[in-house]
């Protein structure tokens, strides 16, 4: 199933967010991964939805997301013209036999280390899925002890902006807006 | 003025234009309970919060208004979600405000305490938890705004008892401005030209009227485009009455348990127009089979529902009525009478057989459907109809006359027993200067006749008309055909002498065992000032269709 990534921003209020999963449960849609925080206006939270679904399930969750009324507008965003970013602190184990080499592959990466021990060291790592995945690959030979990501989150490239003023975007699905 | 969050409450249901509120006390909203007996709103205390809940959505849709019910916390709450789920699923605005344990003890699982946002959250338009008194007024306001507008709906209001007994200030009414809901009422432009483009080029068009067009009160508009343009109409069970059900191009409900004249132009149509409408299960039955040869046209208010359950050429989002007075600019069309002849033509051969086969002759039995045609000549529709669920539903929708909109009061998308008695004390209340009557069966009535007490207290006049056969006659049918007549579970032995019981609430009403007493018994219940309830023995083996 292709992935879809939806920028939806909320009204930064309690219980919102279960709303929101909750939707999801109760239509049987498939979400890969749902990031939400604070934006520069402290009243709206953006939540970052990753979907899992075609065509049809994308706009069923786009217009039902729409009917909540703590939901102020919603853009499907496109992987071409966004930036995706996930953040994933890792707990890998290190001797002193390995702890080289797992710091050339962090620094070929461009991560972090951000804690170390005698047995482990934890990184931190930001990117898109793929790469996450490709580094994720490399430590496994090591033995990953841990690990946790943040879930995706994106931001459109260039002028576009995505802003809580402007409203009246519920009839816009489907062609069909406002005279 | 400084006022208590209960005092805020009451003013604001009273500035809203609120005379009457279904409900049932408890410790946790005794606060509003003590404000409400000094004010003029008049509190109908049923016997169980759901009559509260379903009696508040008969109000609103006798009426057009919001529709209010009140609950104490924890079960008194609970109590009320099979309302609030069945108001939702057929867009009724009711607001239904419930008593909470207060907020400092939230969540500690305190005596009655439950979480009602969290438990209706997936069946309610939108709800609150009053967690500061500074937001009460502006969210009384709001979901007055929310229920009523728009697709309506229900909205859950949670007061925890600290919230209205603390200090709260009134901000008068205001038409809320909220930035996550703005309706989209005007249908676009663009889309109108393809939609009388469309009918312009069509030869079959069919016009499939839901519960849409009631609530937006299009029915005028509907009829003026009908008659212009020579379309027949078929409508869901929740738009039954949005047409007059005499109308010569009305052809009756469609779907699994509709007429065969509806489905059949359904089928053989080139154009269907779904005003107001789900598509839903019952209505299209298999999707992939429904109106194959159609291009489909779907307005409705609701971006959501367009697409989700039938692929659509032409969507148009906008409130029903207006996208008619819209569209009028636009409609280029002929008349179709060479249509409107070949449907007519099967239209009254339908009639004619189903003027055969209901059988008026005395048996064993009473007939049901000829009950329901009798109930129609001494009516002339000018009563308001509401409904159980199960065979008395069906009976009702085919053959009861239904004339008016609004006046076919029924439990469409959760089909929810217990339903008609409740409403019918509601529809009545919110209007008592219309004849109510209830149809009921031997099944539903049980779930809620506890509300004969409230008739009774409240003096309200119904009609109950009561088939009688000692069976849950729907689900035997079910498990005759699909499941090879075992049949289980769906007999009704130890209920009460149904005529006694009412006697036993000072009511009276009569049994009817013959066909040739039908007419006279009805008159005598209609004519009676005051409820009267009408018990007709019924075949178990009598068909739903």
């Amino acid at each position: 199933m292709p992935k879809h990534t939806l920028s939806v921003l909320v009204e930064n209020h309690a219980g919102v967010l279960s709303r929101v999963a909750g939707l999801f449960s109760r239509r049987g849609f498939n979400i890969d991964s749902l990031a939400v925080g604070v934006t520069e206006d402290p009243n709206v939270s953006r939540m970052t939805i990753i979907v899992d679904g075609d065509d049809y399930t994308v706009e069923q969750v786009t217009k039902q997301l729409n009917k909540l009324i703590d939901v102020i507008k919603i853009r499907r965003l496109n992987p071409e013209e966004s930036v995706q970013r996930e953040l994933a602190l890792i707990k890998v184990n290190a001797t002193s036999a390995t702890r080289s080499e797992i710091i050339q592959i962090v620094d070929i990466f461009r991560a972090n280390i951000v804690d170390v021990s005698k047995n482990t060291l934890t990184i931190e790592m930001t990117g898109s899925e793929d790469k996450i995945a490709a580094f994720e690959e490399m430590l496994k030979q090591f033995g990953i002890k841990e690990m946790v990501r943040t879930g995706m989150i994106a931001i459109e490239r260039g002028n576009k902006i995505i802003k809580a003023e402007a409203s009246g975007d519920n009839g816009s699905v489907n062609g069909t807006v406002d005279e | 003025m400084t006022m208590t969050g209960a005092q805020v409450l009451v003013k604001a249901l009273e500035d809203h234009g609120v005379t009457t509120i279904f409900g049932y006390p408890g410790a946790a909203n005794a606060p509003i309970y003590d404000v409400l007996a000094g004010s003029k709103i008049r509190h109908i205390l049923t016997r169980h919060e759901q009559g509260a809940a379903h009696a508040a959505s008969g109000y609103a849709r006798a009426t057009g208004e919001v529709g209010v019910c009140m609950a104490t916390s924890g079960p008194g709450a609970t109590n009320l979600i099979t309302g609030i789920a069945t108001a939702y699923m057929d867009s009724i605005p009711i607001i239904a405000i419930t008593g909470q344990v207060s907020t400092e003890v939230i969540g500690r699982d305190v005596f009655q305490e439950v979480d009602i946002t969290g438990a209706t959250a997936p069946f309610c338009k939108h709800n609150y938890l009053v967690k500061n008194s500074k937001d009460l007024s502006r969210i009384i306001h709001e979901a007055f705004h929310i229920a009523s507008t728009g697709r309506p709906g229900p909205v859950l209001i949670d007061m925890p008892i600290d919230i209205q007994l603390g200090e709260a200030e009134y901000d008068e009414h205001k038409e809320p401005d909220i930035r996550g809901y703005k309706p989209t009422y005007k249908g676009h432009a663009l889309q109108l030209k393809r939609i009388a483009e469309a009918i312009a080029q069509s030869s079959r068009p069919v016009i499939c009227a839901g519960g849409g067009v009631i609530s937006s009160a299009a029915s005028d508009e509907l009829l003026e485009l009908v008659e212009k343009v020579g379309i027949p109409v078929t409508s869901t069970l929740m738009g039954i009455g949005s047409i007059p059900g005499d109308h010569p191009l009305f052809l009756g409900m469609l779907g699994s348990h509709g007429v065969s004249t509806a489905n059949q132009a359904v089928n053989k149509a080139d154009l269907l127009i779904i005003m107001g409408a789900r598509a839903a299960d019952r209505a299209t039955g298999n999707t992939d089979k429904f109106a194959k040869q159609a291009k489909i046209i779907h307005i409705d208010i609701d971006p959501a529902e367009i697409g989700k359950n039938l692929g659509t050429h032409i969507p148009i989002v906008g409130d029903i009525k207006i996208v008619l007075q819209q569209l009028k600019k636009y409609l280029v069309s002929d008349y179709k009478k060479e249509w409107v002849d070949t449907v007519t033509e099967w239209k009254n051969k339908q009639l004619l057989k189903n003027a055969d086969s209901i059988n008026a002759d005395d048996g064993a039995y009473v007939n049901p459907k000829y009950v329901l045609s009798v109930l129609s000549d001494l009516t002339k529709g000018d009563a308001i109809l509401t409904t159980e669920v199960g065979q008395n539903q069906i009976w009702a929708a085919n053959h009861y006359r239904t004339i008016y909109p609004g006046s076919f009061i029924t439990s469409g998308g959760l089909g929810t027993m217990g339903y008609g008695l409740p409403a019918a004390i509601g529809a009545k209340i919110g209007r008592p200067d219309k004849t109510v009557i209830v149809v009921s069966g031997d099944g539903s009535f049980q779930m809620s006749m506890q509300e004969l007490a409230t008739i009774k207290q409240w003096n309200v006049d119904i009609k109950i008309i009561l088939f009688n056969n000692e069976r849950l006659g729907m689900v035997r049918e079910l498990q005759k055909i699909k499941y090879k007549g075992k049949y289980f579970a769906v007999t009704l032995e130890g209920s009460p002498d149904f005529i006694k019981l009412a006697a036993a609430y000072g009511l009276p009403g009569e049994k009817v065992t013959k066909n040739s007493e039908v007419r006279n018994a009805l008159s005598r219940a209609l004519q009676n000032k005051g409820t009267y309830i009408v018990e007709f023995t019924v075949d178990p083996e009598e068909s739903t269709l």
